[in-house]
């Protein structure tokens, strides 16, 4: 043997989780939401998921070849398709695709490479290149084509939860806006106008359970939010329900499950430990309720986790994990 | 249109006033009374905050003299005397000018002189390494080559040479001792820098028994004391297997480089020698242009007079 | 529900290749080099000289400190030299070097195989006699085992721990103990019980040694008061504080000794150790090393003289393979990686694992992304990303606070880490600083 023998610290043996297999485990996990975005909206849904993708991974490449000047193989790593196929679920699926481009040049460059890639970011990627795009182009946002099934009513430009917002405000109760909005079934299997991805709490709560299966998420930050909306919304449903609509309503509309399941429980920026998710998940619940009844947008996930990642930081000093032999109890 | 602009204006004013003056009381009231000498001295330190001084930045050091009875103790290097001269002045203190240092690497092991027996692969720090075992060669004593001196330096006067594995100084060295604490092997060492740059010193500081040291690096120092026994001034002490040169006694005659069996006695920014077998080692420890060989003086061993 | 302990851990591939093949006496070497400091505390005092004649058990350095432990000839032979070796830490330590001539052993040394059940010692000499026998704990911390049995005054132990884990990967040699030697190291138990003055002790073994549980347990009723507890497979068990939590479900506070909730713990083979110092006068001169690894062609179980070169327990397990790239002494997950293959076996090498190149090199790592998975894997319940950045920040202060040293080591952050990250490189570096600051307070 000429080889010099290797020296190095213990352990000498590593896991087989690598930065690679999570990112990809979530791509995978996100294919359910995409086939069900497709079904009901057609080609238009792949063709923009594929834009955000592509244009995603090429900004990574070429920020950090031009400038960070590092290894450019890490835009390879998985994150990128991941801030692309999140951003492309979260708008219509006729958004013109320029405004897309623009909206992964947002998420990419200013939400995690001017962080410093991936891991230092603060906020959510593909929540910045949202809400950004959300900002300037508000119309082409909120404009959402029928699907392809949904024809009670002809071209209905509204989801749900804009519907009720719009319709209260112009004086109609919840019980009468209700019969105009699809059934809590409809939600669940994604059978309303919405977002390309956001539409199917089922196709995302399947991804959910294989992220869960596969030790990539936890159940405490998505549970933690479903539950503060469902408390919070029955509360106020119980006060006047004629004002706000039922928690079931709540749960399934919007980019509730979306945001709870892949915004929410994004590694980089959600708090380390189960204690910290809690109090994130509680934090976003809240925030996405207040603006939804208060607000002057009729949707505020996105809202709630931008201003929830930014307490992240705080949060990680103040839940320590359960310390070995800190707390003895011993009997 | 105009309206609102003009109100805009007036408001914004109206605050910006009732701001200032706000802000002017307060500032009057919770004004902390502070030595004006401590900016004085402020003002004429480098500013490089490096710590070389012994304390966390430019200001505690300022604080620090301005409190003091007795300033020769304190010292910024990076300044150097003319700095510390004219603090003195300042101050009214009394100061007595230091010799300029400059770090210098006490290790030689470059791959030819030190085999390789294993191959590290741990965390790139000296210090983990260190922590962890010899290093890649059979030298407990020697340079890691995983840079945490380079890592800290905050004057870009250190760099490590890739071919030999060593660490470099730079001229532009301001002595601040990060290096020197850093380097868990403690190889680095700040020495007086010379008349004309010259230095000589042990380039090795290993303390293990001849047969050993000598068998993982041929330039290892074998503690043998034939430097010792040359040195006219008493400036060479033998210590625990190591020859060490007192840079305060040494007149930089040369005469113990060429009895070194092992090649261990470092010299720099010389003259090459006449008629006498080449200098040993290559001058690779500055960047600094040589003395010319025009003013070539033959008779450098005894230059001692200075 | 098998019992485990509550906060962490990880659960490595297991690869216990060697857990079929029995244990095996290796041949003599031609030299050993013994080290004297093959314990945890004060190096012991050389008491030989060059050219002195030696038989198996001489006691060769004697005991340098309170916390410290004999060291006695494993060979009978001349001392050749006193000189420094490279030893498993990597750094080159004292020892006494043998030439081995013959196989005479001391007339003391009771050499049959005989099984010795009457325990006739009293408390105090059982003491004494593991004290002057040299033994040590052999899980690989070797805290000499004396100072365990010395309980201190004002606590009071309840029950003894008998460590038959085994949680590293690829190591069998307790396994193949307990299934060969099952009743020697209860009467082992036994003599611990006696000198602790106690009447319950347990013994925990991972599920993943069925035959060793069940052995066990059928010998287990002929020896009063000692349970054997099944427990599930997960890493690090085997860590005292882990062990006492799973099997008595008790937690020692932080910076406390086990004893402090009523618990001794003791390896298997310390058990093993201490029957034969105490029945048979017999010094700890060998113990049994796994020789390991997936390109090893005979992955076997030895009973080997302390101070005999690595390289020749390689040979005896089918030669060193052509494509080696690291040799480990002790477990994947805590050993050390070994610069000279001719570094002696020490009490408390319990493997010597072998990695091909392939399997034996890290790969470049990442930046940090927060997932939390090696909060989620530290049993001692730390964050080991953040006292990895405060000691690459130099911020002991920091790292102190959060609880640096109650880090055990045991690796479970780096190997679960997806970026790849150091973390127990740094956190190594951190303790060793942390506790230097520690030391210079008290002073």
């Amino acid at each position: 043997m000429n080889r010099l023998l290797t020296v190095s610290p213990s352990p000498h043996v590593k896991g087989h989780d690598s930065v690679r297999s999570i990112m990809y485990g979530v791509v995978i996990s996100l294919i359910p939401a995409l086939g069900v975005a497709v079904y009901f909206f057609g080609l238009d849904a792949l063709k923009l998921t594929l834009i955000a993708v592509i244009a995603s991974v090429i900004f990574e490449w070429l920020i950090h070849k031009f400038i960070l000047k590092e290894r450019p193989a890490s835009a390879f790593d998985g994150s990128a398709i991941i801030t692309g196929m999140l951003l492309a679920f979260n708008v219509p699926s006729n958004l013109p695709v320029w405004m897309l481009v623009v909206g992964a040049l947002v998420a990419v460059g200013v939400g995690k490479m001017s962080f410093g890639g991936l891991g230092k970011n603060i906020f959510n990627p593909a929540l910045v290149g949202r809400v950004f795009m959300l900002i300037s182009w508000p119309v082409e946002m909120t404009t959402w084509p029928a699907n392809r099934f949904h024809l009670t009513d002809g071209y209905t430009g509204a989801t749900p939860l804009g519907m009720i917002k719009e319709g209260i405000g112009n004086g109609k109760t919840v019980s009468e806006l209700m019969d105009q909005v699809p059934t809590a079934l409809d939600f669940f299997v994604g059978n309303m106008s919405g977002s390309l991805g956001e539409i199917s709490a089922l196709a995302i709560l399947i991804g959910g359970i294989y992220m869960l299966m596969r030790k990539i998420i936890t159940w405490h930050a998505p549970i933690s939010i479903f539950g503060t909306v469902f408390i919070f919304s029955a509360i106020m449903h119980t006060i006047n329900p004629e004002m706000y609509p039922a928690p079931l309503f709540h749960l399934l509309t919007g980019g509730l499950f979306i945001g709870a399941i892949y915004m929410a429980t994004d590694m980089v920026t959600s708090p380390m430990t189960g204690k910290g998710q809690i109090i994130f998940g509680v934090g976003i619940g809240v925030i996405t309720m207040l603006i939804r009844y208060w607000g002057a947008y009729p949707e505020g996930v996105s809202f709630a986790i931008l201003i929830m990642n930014a307490t992240v930081p705080i949060i990680n000093r103040y839940t320590k994990p359960q310390r070995f032999g800190e707390e003895v109890n011993n009997g | 249109m105009s309206e609102i602009i003009i109100y805009t204006v007036i408001t914004l004013s109206a605050l910006g006033a009732v701001a200032a003056v706000v802000l002017f009381f307060i500032a009057k009231k919770f004004k902390v009374y502070e030595d004006p000498r401590i900016d004085q001295v402020e003002e004429l330190l480098p500013a490089a905050n490096c710590g070389g001084c012994g304390f966390p930045g430019c200001r505690a050091f300022a604080e620090a003299m301005v409190k003091a009875d007795d300033i020769s103790e304190f010292n910024c290097p990076v300044g150097g005397n003319d700095t510390m001269a004219a603090i003195a002045t300042a101050l009214g203190k009394e100061l007595q000018e230091k010799e300029p240092q400059i770090a210098v690497i006490r290790c030689n092991g470059t791959p030819e002189h030190r085999k390789r027996t294993t191959k590290y692969e741990g965390a790139s720090s000296c210090s983990v390494a260190h922590n962890l075992y010899t290093g890649e060669t059979n030298c407990a004593y020697g340079c890691l080559s995983e840079g945490d001196c380079v890592v800290v330096c905050d004057f870009d006067a250190i760099y490590m040479d890739e071919a030999t594995g060593l660490p470099v100084v730079k001229d532009n060295c301001v002595a601040c001792g990060a290096c020197i604490t850093a380097c868990p092997r403690n190889i680095i060492e700040l020495r007086n820098r010379g008349k004309k740059e010259r230095r000589i010193f042990i380039s090795c500081i290993n303390k293990d028994k001849g047969a050993p040291a000598k068998k993982a690096c041929s330039v290892a120092c074998i503690g043998c004391g034939k430097c010792v026994k040359e040195c006219p001034f008493d400036a060479i002490t033998l210590e625990n297997n190591l020859a060490y040169i007192d840079y305060e006694k040494c007149k930089l005659c040369r005469k113990c480089v060429p009895v070194c069996p092992t090649n261990a006695i470092h010299e720099l920014n010389f003259p090459p020698r006449k008629a006498k077998p080449a200098a040993p080692k290559a001058e690779k420890e500055t960047t600094a242009p040589k003395a010319d060989a025009a003013d070539n003086k033959p008779k450098q061993d005894n230059n001692s007079t200075n | 529900m098998l019992k485990t302990f509550k906060i962490g851990g990880v659960h490595p591939e297991e690869n216990k290749l060697s857990a079929g093949a029995a244990i095996e006496q290796l041949p003599l070497p031609d030299t050993v080099s013994i080290p004297v400091a093959q314990h945890i505390g004060a190096p012991a005092k050389v008491l030989v000289k060059r050219n002195d004649k030696v038989k198996v058990g001489t006691i060769i350095a004697e005991s340098g400190g309170f916390v410290s432990a004999n060291i006695h000839s494993s060979v009978s032979g001349v001392v050749q030299k006193i000189d420094n070796v490279y030893d498993a830490s990597g750094y080159r330590r004292q020892a006494v070097i043998i030439k081995v001539e013959g196989d005479e052993w001391e007339e003391s040394i009771d050499q049959s195989t005989d099984v010795k059940k009457e325990i006739t010692l009293s408390q105090k000499e059982i003491i004494d006699q593991v004290n002057a026998m040299g033994v040590v704990g052999l899980g690989g911390a070797t805290f000499p085992t004396h100072v365990k049995l010395m309980v201190p005054d004002g606590k009071k132990a309840e029950v003894l721990l008998i460590n038959g884990v085994e949680c590293e990967p690829y190591l069998t040699a307790d396994h193949r103990l307990m299934l060969e030697k099952g009743h020697e190291m209860m009467i082992g138990i036994r003599i611990l019980m006696k000198a602790l003055g106690i009447v319950k002790a347990a013994i925990g073994i991972e599920n993943n040694k069925p035959d060793a549980i069940k052995t066990l347990q059928k010998i287990s009723v002929e020896y009063p008061g000692i349970d054997i507890v099944s427990l599930k497979v997960k890493y690090p068990q085997g860590g005292e504080k882990q062990l006492i939590k799973a099997v008595i479900n008790r937690e020692v506070p932080s910076g406390k000794l086990p004893i402090e909730v009523g618990a001794v713990v003791q390896n298997v083979g310390t058990a093993f150790a201490v029957y034969e110092a105490v029945q048979k006068s017999k010094p700890l001169i060998e113990r049994i090393v796994t020789v390991t690894g997936k390109s090893v062609s005979k992955p076997s179980n030895l009973l080997v003289r302390i101070g005999t070169p690595v390289s020749k327990l390689i040979e005896a397990a089918g030669g060193l393979p052509d494509d080696t790239g690291k040799v480990v002494s002790g477990g994947p997950m805590m050993g050390k990686a070994l610069n000279d293959l001719e570094a002696p076996v020490t009490k408390g090498t319990s493997g010597v694992l072998i990695f091909a190149d392939k399997e034996a090199h890290r790969k470049a790592y990442d930046a940090c992304i927060r997932c939390g998975k090696c909060i989620t894997a530290c049993p001692m319940g730390l964050e080991p990303f953040l006292l990895m950045s405060y000691a690459e920040q130099q911020m002991w202060k920091e790292a102190e606070d959060d609880k640096i040293m109650d880090c055990i080591e045991c690796g479970s952050c780096s190997f679960t880490c997806p970026s790849y990250r150091p973390l127990l490189d740094y956190i190594r570096l951190g303790k060793s600083n942390v506790s230097q600051i520690i030391r210079s307070r008290k002073q």
